[in-house]
């Protein structure tokens, strides 16, 4: 018999569950994904760092977890809500359950939740703090308070934390189910990395198409980075809020000046936007799921693409040198920007996938149009 | 881009009768095709033979024809309307083919018709085996090791290069008809050899075996701007080796990382792109090695096809509504959503936050001699779906919707025999219908998951499910029910498992269980398909149950009436009564009724969430409906039009409480008890046939001989005429009492005196209590003894004088009234030497509803709905019978080719699954145009083979004297040639095949015979005509067993050469 676990939302609200990981409690902003696939990626994903993900489908876990899925090094997301942890795995790649694999990782996570209660919950009161706390007799006013105890995302530069400290190269391509192995590829274009937060899908991407990176902390000095005489930066996807992230706008700012070609994929993105001028605003649910439709406003061309922000661009102030370039159908928000006369542009979404469609990897492609020019 | 200001009128090609691999789902396309284009205000052309579709209700198009889909019929369609566009995508592969032939024949370059929706280079590309292989490979992706064959040779020559297993599939035809794995040699031929045959280019495909790699499919759709979306992935629970059709399937994939998952939505998108499906929906199969994950395209549908209906009921996005308008230019992005309000464009892929599961209905036992093993040729007559938080709360409440007396995982083996671990192990791994079960058996006698997946390659991610619900029954066996606590019972529910099998497992009845968990308050909550796992708030009531925290019916307080569909189509219910019911929730709607539908059939139109005002996708148990109830709380249920269905269950609901409006139930009771009808006609003096009940052998033999032979016998309360037999003789009796039916007192066995050689009638009437309408006299063409739904029929009578006409009606009124019907009343009565008997009544919609409907231009369910809610015939201005001036021919139609072995003859127990029209100036030409659109309509002249039984005989010389008139050589055998030769007439001789060789039989091989007319005796002759029936239907000979339907056709050939069309709309006015 595993042990009882309670979820309790800032709001008063409590859900009662099962522990599928970790015993213990955590903490962390609640928020729901519709993805239907890739669990093992967004557990993995530095974007979720200080989020409680609950997932919408209903068995997680199916397919277990193996090593070539994670995209960083570790689990970042404070805690996961799910409804059913199958009873079997099934997948020829697979080497551990989910269950197990948050236990290694010390994941704090409840199934048996009414997910989708949850999510109508969230959807109309916003994402909000919770907590998630194993054992049984759990005092509920006391799990209420933890979860409200919690700070919040508002005004938290969480990229610093979770930068890598020391730099690094990176030379593996894409995962190929068929050789079952990564590419590799001759690399012709220099390109660093600011990592807010990197996926390793993104650097794989790069590498597919040539790149030689380096990957640097959040806040490496930008005459570091000019001294490396790069082709281009990328300003990597990442959680928490862009604004606070005065040392990274200012560095966007001087790279803008000398024209280095700037390819911002989500808080990147957003932190463009920023240096550019605009600004940016708390989402009251955010955008986390694998099946939302942008718009490319020159082709007209819709693509299905993967999301996953809190934050996003305002409409309000946008800087005359700030073009639009992509918008959201489903709420027509800002997914896509470029800087006039200069060979920057950012996406809001995730090019890169991992979980998600692959219809917007063209981006990376116009990366190293604009590296060639 | 916005639509094509360029075309104003569309023809839409219909699907035509339901076969097997063509079921109602083409009905759902279809109708929703219309009502989309019709939105955007272009003219509207459907044809389709099929009278039970809401899509050729005459207000669904401009221009509807009811005439039979074969290209000919077509052009004489296109001549007179001159559509600018066809539209083929949306009447699966009959429409697909009609569309080809009509290209082919240069009929769309005469007429100037464009094909949107696909292109015949697409279509082409897609279904031709060797242009799809050259395609697929083009783009990099992987297929089985194959290739074509167009003859025998070729066949043996691809064979040794993939080995055995083979998989063999002929190209174009329905359903993978034809196809079939051959384990050796012998099998190969016989397999091939009926494949080419099938084949309209004569052409198969011989593959390498991945029998047992994991099967997935793709729906997609595609616009013009080249914008792709995946409406749903589909697993296959059943591995590769079982057609699609025939597979448990779930919804979405469950066992794909997202790597993996990806991998398959770039290759279904890169094959749409490849194969040039500009616009509309496809469907993309894929295989996968289990063991290293290699992926492979096994096909893809250029077309809305049955897996599309399932997506569209799965995620609740209406793949054939956006596909009709993705054909006339529309892209993704300008089109909405609908089931989010519009809050969000179609351009998206629908999340789902629930599982899915599909199971297949088969009908088996109706052909006891069918190879009832699953192969890669379709066998199944229908579906059920079910919805659940989980996998195995869907899987539970698809097995207990399936309406097989299964209520879960029953167990099927006796684990106590010497032979259950053989049993279980060969249904393992030879598939069946009924594997599922024999799965749960196999971990009921303790195998792991390693042993069943060895036998079956089911994926143990499911075999592990189905261990689990098995383990938990063990647990909990033979607990008492009171000892159930809230935690236990919630946790049980939310695993599916239905009041009645927990019965089962605590040997009580189905309502202590009830009881208890009312006690303890475990309920189940209703939540929303949305197609967005509630990233947005939607109004849209499409609902199931589940055992969750949260519920979101939110009823209204509005008048309200409750409609319990017919689930599961099989063999006597089918898409009729889907039909009435959809008309019942229309009608009621625009009385300002708020519509409640309960159904869980996925190829339906009444499972389209905006048929009704609500939508609840649940099987139609007791518990199930009940639950619904209670939450909705509605004025009124409708039980009776969705077949047997909801009948089973008028009287449980109505002893709940619930207010079923319409007839009373106890009136059907009394109708379907046939002590309490005797009683009733007795007192009306009307007569039926002598007959008696029968609770045991002994019985039996009594009545027999009060009432003498030959007799019908069944079983009280079947539809379809299940079980239900002609014996000539005691000793047939005996056998019949002994094997085909176990007596019990719940079921006794009902003996009635066969009336031969008479005349039956079947009439449709409405009575709102005070008036009785007829709405149809129905002739059959059949003599009686042919069950009704398998009998062709005419509207109005062909041969039936005006005064026995007249007297029928006054015993329907009368009958009507005694029973104080409110609604539909059928009554099915023989005509036989001047005496009228009543076979059996039925207050409630049948099966000819559609039909009459049709013929006379009247919507029968549409008023008879407004009379059960109340309004009477008069105030609806329905008032007299209406008799049209033209003919309508309504013929059935047969699933025998794809149950090759089985004697096809016509008899007491319905084997048709589908059924035509065919409407002409006189009876000749509708019943010629009625068997051209079935597809059996006799050849003008050649070598025809009759035999007559005895009984008949006396009609030889006449009928030997018309078929020779029309041209035809007489081969006969001798008793018959002599009295031909006798009477004059020119006749050839051939033995019977007990005479031995050279036989008809083998005349029939030789392709020497062009016709067969044969009636036959009793059993005996049954037994030996089969052969001839057999071989006719392999070679593809049409064959009648009745006189009366050989002079039908021999009207209906003289009538041929004036064939013309009938526009439904016109007919009437």
């Amino acid at each position: 018999m595993s042990q009882a676990a309670l979820l309790a939302l800032e709001d008063g609200k409590i859900f009662h569950g099962k522990s599928i990981g970790a015993n213990g409690e955590t903490l962390g902003e609640v928020v729901f994904n519709t993805s239907i696939t890739g669990y093992q990626e967004i557990l993995t994903d530095p974007s979720y760092a200080q989020q409680i993900v609950a997932l919408t489908y209903p068995h997680i876990g199916n397919t277990g977890t193996n090593p070539v899925d994670e995209e960083s090094n570790k689990v970042h997301t404070a805690g996961l809500i799910i409804r059913d942890l199958p009873l079997a795995v099934s997948n020829w790649r697979s080497n551990m359950s989910l269950g197990a694999y948050l236990r290694l990782n010390h994941i704090v996570a409840i199934s048996d939740i009414d997910t989708r209660a949850l999510t109508c919950h969230i959807r109309t009161q916003g994402a909000l703090k919770g907590c998630i706390i194993t054992g049984d007799d759990i005092d509920q006013e006391a799990a209420i308070a933890n979860a409200q105890s919690f700070v919040g995302l508002k005004n938290m530069d969480l990229a610093q934390v979770v930068s890598t400290a020391q730099s690094y190269e990176f030379n593996q391509g894409s995962y190929s189910l068929e050789k079952t192995k990564f590419n590799k590829l001759d690399a012709k274009f220099k390109v660093v990395v600011y990592d807010y937060g990197v996926k390793k899908n993104i650097l794989r991407m790069l590498v597919d198409r040539g790149c030689d990176l380096t990957i640097v902390n959040a806040q490496t000095p930008v005459e570091a980075i000019l001294a490396m005489n790069p082709d281009g930066v990328f300003l990597s996807n990442g959680p928490g809020d862009p604004e606070p992230c005065d040392y990274a706008i200012k560095s966007i700012q001087t790279l803008l000046e000398k024209d280095v070609p700037l390819f911002g994929i989500c808080l990147g993105h957003q932190l463009l936007s920023l240096a550019v001028g605009a600004t940016t605003q708390k989402m009251k649910f955010g955008h986390h799921g694998a099946n939302h439709t942008v718009q490319d406003l020159h082709t007209k061309q819709v693509m299905i693409t993967s999301q996953n922000h809190g934050f996003s661009v305002s409409e309000d102030n946008i800087p005359n040198d700030l073009e639009v370039t992509h918008r959201s159908l489903f709420d027509n928000s800002i997914q896509g920007i470029s800087v006039v006369n200069k060979k920057a542009f950012g996406f809001q979404g995730h090019p890169e996938a991992s979980p998600g469609p692959h219809d917007m990897s063209g981006l990376f492609d116009t990366f190293i149009k604009k590296m060639s020019e | 881009m916005p639509k094509r200001q360029d075309l104003k009128s569309i023809l839409i090609i219909g699907a035509g009768p339901i076969v097997i691999g063509q079921a109602c789902e083409f009905d759902y396309s279809g109708a929703q095709a219309c009502t989309a284009l019709r939105e955007e205000w272009y003219r509207v052309i459907l044809v389709n033979s099929n009278p039970a579709t809401i899509m050729t209700d005459p207000k669904m198009a401009d221009a509807t024809y009811i005439e039979p889909i074969e290209w000919r019929t077509v052009e004489k369609i296109i001549e007179k309307e001159k559509p600018d566009a066809l539209l083929p995508t949306m009447g699966g592969q009959t429409a697909l083919n009609c569309a080809l032939d009509l290209e082919r024949h240069g009929v769309l370059k005469k007429y100037n018709v464009e094909m949107i929706g696909a292109k015949k280079e697409a279509i082409d590309k897609a279904e031709d085996r060797d242009l799809f292989r050259e395609a697929m490979l083009k783009i990099g992706l992987d297929m089985p090791k194959a290739a074509v064959a167009h003859n025998m040779e070729q066949a043996h020559a691809v064979q040794e290069t993939v080995g055995f297993p083979t998989v063999i599939r002929p190209s174009f035809t329905m359903g993978g008809s034809g196809g079939g794995i051959a384990y050796n040699k012998e099998e190969f031929v016989e397999i091939c050899e009926r494949g080419l045959d099938l084949s309209p280019t004569n052409e198969l495909l011989i593959e390498e075996s991945i029998l047992g790699w994991k099967e997935f499919e793709m729906e997609v759709v595609r616009d013009s701007k080249d914008n792709c979306i995946i409406i749903c992935s589909i697993e296959n629970l059943d591995p590769m080796g079982i057609h699609t059709g025939d597979s448990i399937t779930v919804a979405p994939a469950q066992t794909l990382t997202d790597k993996e998952y990806q991998v398959m939505r770039n290759a279904s998108l890169a094959v749409l792109r490849e194969i040039g499906i500009d616009t509309g929906g496809s469907n993309v199969q894929f295989a996968l090695n289990p063991e290293d994950g290699r992926l492979t395209i096994i096909e893809m549908n250029p077309r809305v096809s049955r897996s599309s209906a399932l997506a569209s009921k799965a995620t609740g996005f209406p793949i054939a509504r956006v596909a009709a308008k993705l054909a006339i230019g529309y892209t993704l992005d300008e089109l909405d959503n609908e089931i989010t309000n519009g809050k969000t464009p179609a351009s998206f892929e629908p999340s789902i936050d629930y599982v899915v599961t599909k199971i297949p209905r088969f009908d088996f036992e109706k052909f006891p001699n069918a190879d009832d093993r699953l192969t890669t040729q379709m066998k199944s007559v229908g579906e059920v779906m079910a919805i659940g938080s989980t996998f195995q709360e869907s899987l539970q409440k698809a097995l207990r919707g399936l309406e097989t007396d299964k209520v879960g995982l029953d167990p099927i083996v006796d684990l106590r025999a010497d032979d259950a671990r053989n049993k279980i192990r060969s249904e393992c791994i030879s598939a069946r219908g009924e594997r599922i079960f024999y799965l749960a058996d196999a971990f009921r006698l303790g195998m792991s998951v390693e042993e069943v997946f060895d036998l079956s390659k089911v994926d143990p991610w499911f075999l592990a499910q189905i261990q689990g619900i098995v383990s938990t029954e063990l647990q909990i066996n033979g607990t008492n029910v009171t000892d159930i606590d809230a935690d236990k019972m919630f946790a049980l529910k939310r695993k599916g498992f239905s009041d009645a099998r927990l019965a089962q497992l605590f040997c009580c009845s189905e309502s202590s269980v009830r009881e208890r968990r009312h006690t303890l308050n475990i309920k189940p909550v209703f939540k929303r398909v949305d197609s967005c796992a509630a990233e947005f708030d939607t109004q849209t009531a499409y609902l199931y149950s589940t055992y969750q925290l949260e519920c979101e019916s939110n009823p209204t307080d509005k008048k309200k009436i409750m409609i319990l569909g017919g689930g599961p189509n099989h063999i006597g219910q089918g898409i009729e009564f889907d039909y009435c019911c959809v008309h019942a929730s229309l009608a009621l709607r625009e009385d300002g009724f708020e519509t409640i539908m309960i159904n869980c059939n996925p190829e339906t139109v009444s499972t389209d969430y905006d048929i009704s005002d609500r939508l609840y996708f649940e099987p139609l148990t007791l518990e199930d409906v009940l639950a619904v109830i209670e939450v909705e709380n509605p004025d009124g249920i409708i039980v009776h039009y969705g077949g047997q269905t909801p009948l089973k269950l008028a009287k449980a609901l109505e002893k709940s409480g619930a207010n079923i409006i319409g007839t009373n139930p106890d009136a059907i009771d009394l109708a379907e008890d046939r002590e309490r009808f005797s009683k009733m006609l007795q007192e009306l003096e009307l007569k039926q046939p002598l007959n008696g009940t029968a609770r045991s052998l002994e019985q039996a033999q009594d009545i027999a001989d009060a009432i003498g032979f030959p007799l019908v016998v069944r079983p009280s309360y079947v539809l379809g005429g299940r079980a239900m037999e002609i014996v000539y003789d005691k000793d047939s009796l005996k056998r019949y009492m002994h094997t085909t039916v176990q007596v019990s007192n719940d079921s006794p066995i009902l003996l009635d005196s066969f009336l031969d050689h008479a005349i039956e009638v079947d009439i449709d009437a409405i009575c709102d209590g005070e008036d009785v309408v007829i709405g149809g006299i129905m002739q059959h063409i059949e003599q009686a003894g042919i069950h009704s739904g398998d009998s062709a029929c005419s509207l109005p009578p062909y041969s039936l004088a005006s005064d026995v006409l007249d007297e029928m009606r006054a015993q329907v009124v009368a009958m009507a009234k005694k029973l104080n019907v409110v609604g539909l009343m059928n009554t099915q009565l023989a005509y036989q030497d001047g005496e009228i008997y009543i076979i059996e009544v039925n207050p409630r919609a049948s099966r000819t509803v559609p039909f009459v409907s049709k013929a006379i231009g009247v919507p029968l369910a549409n008023i008879a709905a407004r009379v059960m809610s109340g309004v009477s015939l008069k105030a609806q201005n329905f008032t007299k019978e209406i008799i049209p001036k033209h003919f309508s021919v309504k013929e059935a139609v047969f699933p025998f080719n794809k149950f090759l072995g089985v004697d096809p003859i016509l008899g007491p127990e319905m084997r048709s699954t589908g059924e035509v029209m065919g409407i002409g100036k006189d009876f000749a030409s509708a019943f010629d145009k009625a068997q051209l659109a079935a597809g059996d309509r006799a050849p003008e002249n050649g070598k025809v083979f009759v035999s007559l039984r005895r009984l008949d005989r006396n009609e030889l010389i006449d009928l030997g004297k018309k078929l020779s008139a029309q041209g035809f050589s007489l081969v006969s055998t001798r008793s018959n040639r002599d009295m031909l030769n006798e009477a004059g007439l020119a006749c050839e001789v051939i033995n019977k095949v007990s005479e031995g060789s050279p036989h008809i039989v083998d005349m029939i091989k030789n392709d020497d015979i062009d016709l067969i007319i044969n009636s036959i005796e009793d059993t005996q002759g049954v037994t030996d005509a089969a052969a001839i029936r057999c071989q006719a239907l392999v070679h593809k000979v049409p064959f009648t067993t009745t006189v009366a339907a050989a002079f039908a056709m021999l009207d209906g050939l003289k009538a041929n050469n004036k064939l013309t069309i009938t526009k439904l709309q016109s007919l009437h006015s």
